[in-house]
C-alpha cells in the first residue's frame, strides 16, 4: 500500500491527482457526444485553436485558463458563423479557423523569451504545476458543464439522433448545437492543464470510444466512459510518477491501453471473441 | 396532455400554399380541407411534391405563400399534434439507444424541458410498441433492427406522440409483408382513435380500397375526393403522363416506379370506371 500513498505526501501530487480525475471524468462525458456525433476533428481543432488565447494571457500575465476559455468560445462562435446556412461546410470552416489560430498562437509564443519550456507545458500539459486556484476553477467549470448536460440531456439526445424529430418538436436546434460547442470548448480548456492541447482529443475520444463498445444506451455509455476516463487519469499519473515520464502521455497511453483491451476482448463484439 | 380538441369541426385546412427549396417551388397554390378523422391517400408520380407537402405540414419547410390551419389555428400552435414518419429516417443507426429509448423520444414533446419520463410515458411507450408488434424488441439496440423493424420503431414513436394528425411517407414501400400488415392494423387503430391520417403511396389499388379519399398531386392539386371520383382516366393521365398505358378493354395501366433509391419496381393496374 505504501507505493500508493507515497506520491500523495506531496501537496502538488495530490492537487495534480485531483485535477487529473476531474478532467478525466469531464472529458469522458463530453467525449460521449464527440464520439456519437462524429466531432473528433472539431475537438482536436478546438484544442489547438486555444493556443493564441493562452499566449496572450501569458504575455499579459493573466490567468492562462481564462485566456484559453476566451479563445475557445471565440472559435466555437466563429465556426458557427462561417458554417451557418451552408455557406462553408462545417469541417472546412473548422480547418480554416484551426490552422489560423494555431499559427497565430505559435507566432505569439515564439516572441516570448523562454518559449521552449512554456510551449511544451501548453502542448503537453503540466499537471504538477496545478495551483489550488486552478483546481477550484477546474472543479467549478466542470460542475457547470455537467449541470448543463444534465438539464439538456433529452434535447441533446434528440438533436444528435434525429434532427427531423427535433424540428417537428420545434427544439431550438441551432441554439442547442452552439451550446454543445461551448461546452466542448470549456472541456477542452479544462483538459489543457493535464494533457495539453496536443493530447486533449485523446481524453475526449478514447474513453468514450471504449464505452461505446461496452454499452448500448447513452446514459450508461456516459457512466462507463467517465469511469474509464477517471481510471486512466489515476493509473496514468502513478505510471508517470514511478516511470518518470510526462504525465499527459502516461494518461493518454493508459486510456489507449484500456481501449485496446476492450476492442479485443469485450463480450458484445470483441475482435478476439468474435472469431471463436 | 389534452387528447382531442373540443373545437368542431376540427380539421386540417391548407389554403393556397406554395412550398419549395431554393429554386422554383415544388408545390404551387395547393388548397384542400380534410375533416377530422379522415384517412387520405396522397398519390402522384415521383417528384410530385408528396414529401414536400408533408414536410411543410410539420414545419420542416417554410411556406412561400399561403397558410396551414390545424383546428382552425395557424401552424405552430399545435406543435405536438402532428406526427411525421419520413420515408426513410435519416438517423445514425449506430447511435447508442434501445428501441424503447427511440419510442420514448416521441413523448418529449409533451414533457417540459427538465422533466424525466413518468409512469404514463412508459405506459404509452409500451402500448405503442405492442400496437406495432415489437414489444419483445423494446430493450434491443436500434442497430440490431432490420429495415422493416426500423420502420415499425418509427411508427411506434409517432404513435407515442398521440397525434391528432398522422403523416406517413411511403410506409408500404420496401418493407416486408409483416410490417405492411402491422401498418394496416395501425391504420385501423388510428381510425378508432379518430386520428386524421395522410399517407403517400405508389400503390393505387391500396389507395382505392383502403382510403376515404385520394389527393392526386403533381406540383399542383389535380383532384381530391373519394377514390372513384379521383381515379379517372383523365386525372391519371394528367398526373402520370407517359407512365399511363391504355389497354384495349378499357383498362389502363399505370407504371410508376418507386422512388429512385429503391431498387425494386412495381406497377398497379386500375379499372377505369
Amino acid at each position: 500500500m505504501n507505493w500508493l500513498l507515497e506520491p500523495l505526501q506531496y501537496a502538488f501530487m495530490l492537487r495534480g491527482l485531483l485535477a487529473a480525475l476531474l478532467v478525466g471524468i469531464l472529458c469522458a462525458i463530453m467525449g460521449t457526444y464527440v464520439v456519437i456525433r462524429g466531432m473528433a476533428f472539431l475537438g482536436d481543432a478546438m484544442a489547438h485553436a486555444i493556443l493564441p488565447g493562452v499566449a496572450i494571457a501569458y504575455l499579459l500575465q493573466g490567468n492562462l485558463l481564462l485566456g484559453a476559455l476566451f479563445a475557445a468560445v471565440l472559435i466555437a462562435l466563429g465556426i458557427g458563423i462561417f458554417s451557418k446556412g451552408g455557406m462553408v461546410k462545417e469541417d472546412t470552416a473548422i480547418g480554416i479557423l484551426f490552422a489560423a489560430a494555431l499559427a497565430l498562437g505559435v507566432a505569439l509564443i515564439s516572441s516570448i523569451q523562454t518559449y521552449a519550456v512554456d510551449l511544451s507545458h501548453i502542448l503537453f500539459g503540466n499537471i504538477l504545476g496545478v495551483s489550488t486556484s486552478d483546481l477550484w476553477l477546474t472543479a467549478g467549470l466542470g460542475f457547470c458543464v455537467l449541470l448543463v448536460v444534465a438539464v439538456n440531456f433529452k434535447q441533446f439526445m434528440v438533436i444528435s439522433f434525429d434532427p427531423v424529430l427535433a424540428a417537428t418538436l420545434r427544439l431550438p436546434a441551432e441554439l442547442l448545437r452552439n451550446l454543445m460547442l461551448l461546452l466542448l470548448a470549456v472541456t477542452v480548456v479544462v483538459s489543457l492543464q493535464t494533457v495539453g492541447v496536443s493530447l486533449a482529443v485523446a481524453m475526449l475520444v478514447t474513453p468514450a470510444a471504449a464505452a461505446y463498445l461496452l454499452t448500448r444506451r447513452l446514459f450508461p455509455m456516459m457512466l462507463v466512459s467517465a469511469f474509464i476516463g477517471a481510471s486512466s487519469s489515476l493509473i496514468g499519473l502513478y505510471l508517470s510518477y514511478y516511470l518518470n515520464i510526462v504525465s499527459g502521455s502516461a494518461i493518454v497511453l493508459t486510456a489507449t491501453g484500456i481501449f485496446l483491451v476492450v476492442f479485443l476482448f469485450n463480450p458484445r463484439q470483441g475482435v478476439l471473441r468474435r472469431r471463436s | 396532455m389534452e387528447k382531442t380538441s373540443p373545437q368542431e369541426p376540427a380539421r386540417l385546412e391548407i389554403e393556397n400554399i406554395s412550398v419549395g427549396y431554393n429554386g422554383t417551388p415544388v408545390l404551387q397554390d395547393v388548397t384542400f380541407h380534410i375533416p377530422h378523422g379522415a384517412r387520405v391517400a396522397v398519390v402522384g408520380p415521383n417528384g410530385a411534391g408528396k414529401s414536400t407537402l408533408f414536410k411543410a405540414l410539420v414545419g420542416l419547410l417554410p411556406l412561400r405563400s399561403g397558410q396551414i390551419f390545424i383546428h382552425e389555428m395557424a401552424l405552430g400552435h399545435h406543435l405536438d399534434c402532428v406526427a411525421y414518419v419520413p420515408q426513410r429516417s435519416e438517423v445514425d443507426w449506430r447511435f447508442p439507444v434501445t428501441v424503447a429509448d427511440v419510442v420514448m423520444m416521441g413523448r418529449f414533446g409533451s414533457m417540459n424541458w427538465f422533466q424525466a419520463p413518468g409512469r404514463i410515458d412508459h405506459q404509452v411507450v409500451r402500448t405503442s410498441l405492442q400496437q406495432m408488434g415489437i414489444a419483445d424488441l423494446a430493450d434491443r439496440s436500434i442497430s440490431d433492427m432490420s429495415g422493416g423493424q426500423q420502420q415499425r420503431v418509427f411508427l411506434a414513436r409517432a404513435l407515442a406522440q398521440q397525434p391528432h394528425i398522422f403523416l406517413m411517407d411511403e410506409p408500404f414501400t420496401g418493407v416486408d409483408s409483416s410490417t405492411q400488415e402491422a401498418t394496416l392494423q395501425l391504420l385501423d387503430h388510428l381510425r378508432q382513435q379518430n386520428v386524421t391520417v395522410l399517407i403517400s403511396t405508389h400503390d393505387l389499388t391500396l389507395a382505392a380500397t383502403r382510403f376515404d379519399s385520394i389527393l392526386l398531386l403533381n406540383k399542383t392539386l389535380l383532384a381530391f375526393g373519394p377514390p372513384q371520383e379521383v381515379l379517372t382516366q383523365e386525372n391519371l393521365k394528367q398526373a402520370f403522363g407517359t407512365h399511363v398505358l391504355d389497354m384495349e378493354n378499357g383498362a389502363m395501366l399505370v407504371d410508376d416506379c418507386c422512388p429512385p433509391e429503391m431498387e425494386h419496381y412495381h406497377g398497379s393496374s386500375m379499372e377505369a370506371e
